[in-house]
């Protein structure tokens, strides 16, 4: 277990170096974000004081978008998923296999690391950002949803993960793997609520859409926050969520059983 | 006219490199133009969810905006397809010392960092955003007069000129920082408002910097008003035409002060 200590400190330590890249990062996101709010304002602005648009009033979207910029800044994987395709196609991978340290439990403590510090140093523009939107922020009603979201956020981390380590291993058989990372990400933009709340759509494919891993990454975690979904929705939900990983893990170690029959150690 | 007809020769052999380089690989030329049509299509499915729950977002119909997301893509494919991989591939020729060898060759510098390369693959998407622009157009009933088409390819050259000098001008910063990674995603969110209808947005901070500073509120919408004949004021293309010529003049004088003071890396 302390050799996964170590690695985890090395993470942080690592990614330490890129804290002023992580700073501008955040706040150059903020930029769209900005802009997406502008245009939600002007659409509520066109219509009658307190109207809703798909169950949500104008405080409830700037929430929303402001949670789901927080659960991203949580969870997103940044380079991972490069540096495993890299590992791969470098032979990097060979030293791993030779060594008594388990190659997912290392991604997994490198992404935790990441995660951790991208976070503490994305919280200073994100917290000075919402200050300003602060009468449009909703709190949690209680402790124990607040509870419930950060539990809801660990589990989407972990499918964002494993969605991404399984997507990187692709590297065994394909000599590029970007546009693949690229074609998911631009999908799960989309169904996880990313681009806009799902209950905007209709309901037949909202309803889909939520057969799918995709909306427990964003989605499901703010609305949780948000208090939208709450009796026996919400622990069915948080159910399917933890399928969703412990599906995730099976399907991670299952590919990487397989890519490494393929592995041939170029270069390593 | 004989340098022109010089460049352009150059150019051409540019040209002829880049098909040669891309189509060694013909799957990943494919596989990058859905990528960008993905995308693409992700901001028509956005726009498309907001019109379903409103008919106007300040003052422009759903069709208008589609126009506009086509306009902004068709701009910024243009940009990718002519500068993007040769801005981004600056600091590397700065860290490798590949730049020295440039400034050793017969050309205008500026020229042979800006366009060596070209993505071909990008020319196929700005013409697929074209092809939406001319649906929405379709849908809106409406036909350009000839002075507000070439309006619009000028306002559109203008929009192009716009990102093409900003992005110049924060890879210059390459010669002091080194990795200019960092830039290319910050420019990259700068495209997301380039797309929004600026009269969405309230008089304010937010407002001035991205129309006199960093003019991301002008280089889509304007050329797409002066197409629909939605111009507030006339002085709005003179607004846009200034900020180009503006943005372009200021990347060159801060591209001659580093070149002065550059001092190689390594090589």
């Amino acid at each position: 277990m302390t050799k996964y200590l170590h690695v985890l400190s090395i993470g942080v330590q690592n990614t330490l170096v890129y804290r002023l890249n992580f700073l501008f990062r955040a706040a150059f996101g903020l930029v769209p974000l900005m802009g997406t709010l502008y245009v939600w304002r002007a659409i509520y602005a066109g219509k009658a004081d307190g109207a809703q648009i798909g169950a949500y009033t104008l405080s409830g979207m700037v929430s929303y978008y402001l949670l789901v910029n927080f659960v991203d800044a949580l969870t997103a994987v940044a380079e991972d998923d490069w540096q495993i395709a890299a590992d791969i196609k470098d032979g990097n991978i060979s030293q791993f296999l030779l060594k008594p340290i388990d190659y997912l439990a290392y991604r997994l403590c490198l992404y935790l690391s990441g995660r951790a510090i991208y976070t503490s140093v994305a919280l200073v523009p994100v917290a000075v950002f919402t200050y300003f939107l602060r009468a449009d922020f909703t709190w949690p009603t209680d402790a124990g949803t607040a509870g419930l979201f950060l539990l809801s956020v660990l589990m989407a981390g972990l499918i964002q993960f494993f969605l991404a380590y399984t997507l990187a291993l692709l590297a065994f058989w394909v000599l590029d793997v970007s546009t693949f990372i690229f074609i998911q990400f631009a999908f799960e933009y989309l169904a996880s609520g990313h681009l806009f709340p799902l209950d905007l759509l209709p309901a037949w494919l909202a309803q889909m859409l939520k057969l799918t891993p995709y909306p427990y990454l964003c989605w499901f975690p703010v609305s949780v926050y948000l208090g939208r979904v709450t009796g026996p929705e919400l622990w069915t939900g948080l159910a399917i969520q933890a399928a969703w990983v412990a599906a995730g893990y099976a399907l991670a170690r299952h590919v990487w059983a397989r890519g490494i029959r393929k592995y041939s150690a170029v270069g390593g | 006219m004989k340098t022109l007809a010089r460049y352009l020769s150059l150019y051409a052999a540019m040209w002829r490199n880049s098909v040669t380089r891309e189509m060694s690989f013909k799957l990943n030329f494919v596989l990058w133009i859905v990528v960008e049509l993905l995308w693409f299509a992700l901001q028509l499915v956005f726009m498309s969810v907001l019109y379903s729950h409103t008919d106007s977002i300040a003052g422009w119909s759903k069709w208008e905006v589609v126009m506009l997301v086509g306009c902004a893509n068709f701009i910024q494919q243009l940009f990718t397809a002519f500068f993007l991989t040769n801005l981004t591939d600056i600091s590397e020729h700065i860290r490798t010392g590949k730049l020295d060898f440039m400034l050793l060759l017969p050309v205008n510098t500026r020229f042979l960092v800006s366009l060596r390369k070209v993505d071909l693959g990008s020319y196929i998407n700005s013409a697929c955003a074209l092809a939406v622009m001319a649906y929405a157009a379709w849908r809106l009933d409406f036909t350009p007069t000839a002075v507000q088409a070439a309006g619009f390819a000028v306002m559109a050259l203008a929009g192009l000129t716009v990102h093409y000098s900003l992005m110049f001008l924060l890879v210059t910063t390459s010669f002091w920082t080194v990795r200019a990674q960092g830039v290319v995603y910050g420019y990259y969110n700068l495209f997301n408002i380039a797309r929004l209808p600026d009269s969405a947005f309230p008089r304010g901070a937010f407002k001035a910097f991205f129309t006199f500073g960093l003019p991301m509120l002008l280089v889509s919408n304007v050329p797409v008003k002066v197409l629909l004949g939605k111009l507030g004021s006339p002085w709005e293309l003179a607004l846009l035409a200034g900020m180009a010529g503006a943005c372009l003049g200021v990347s060159e004088l801060v591209w001659r002060w580093s070149l002065r003071h550059y001092t190689s890396a390594s090589s």
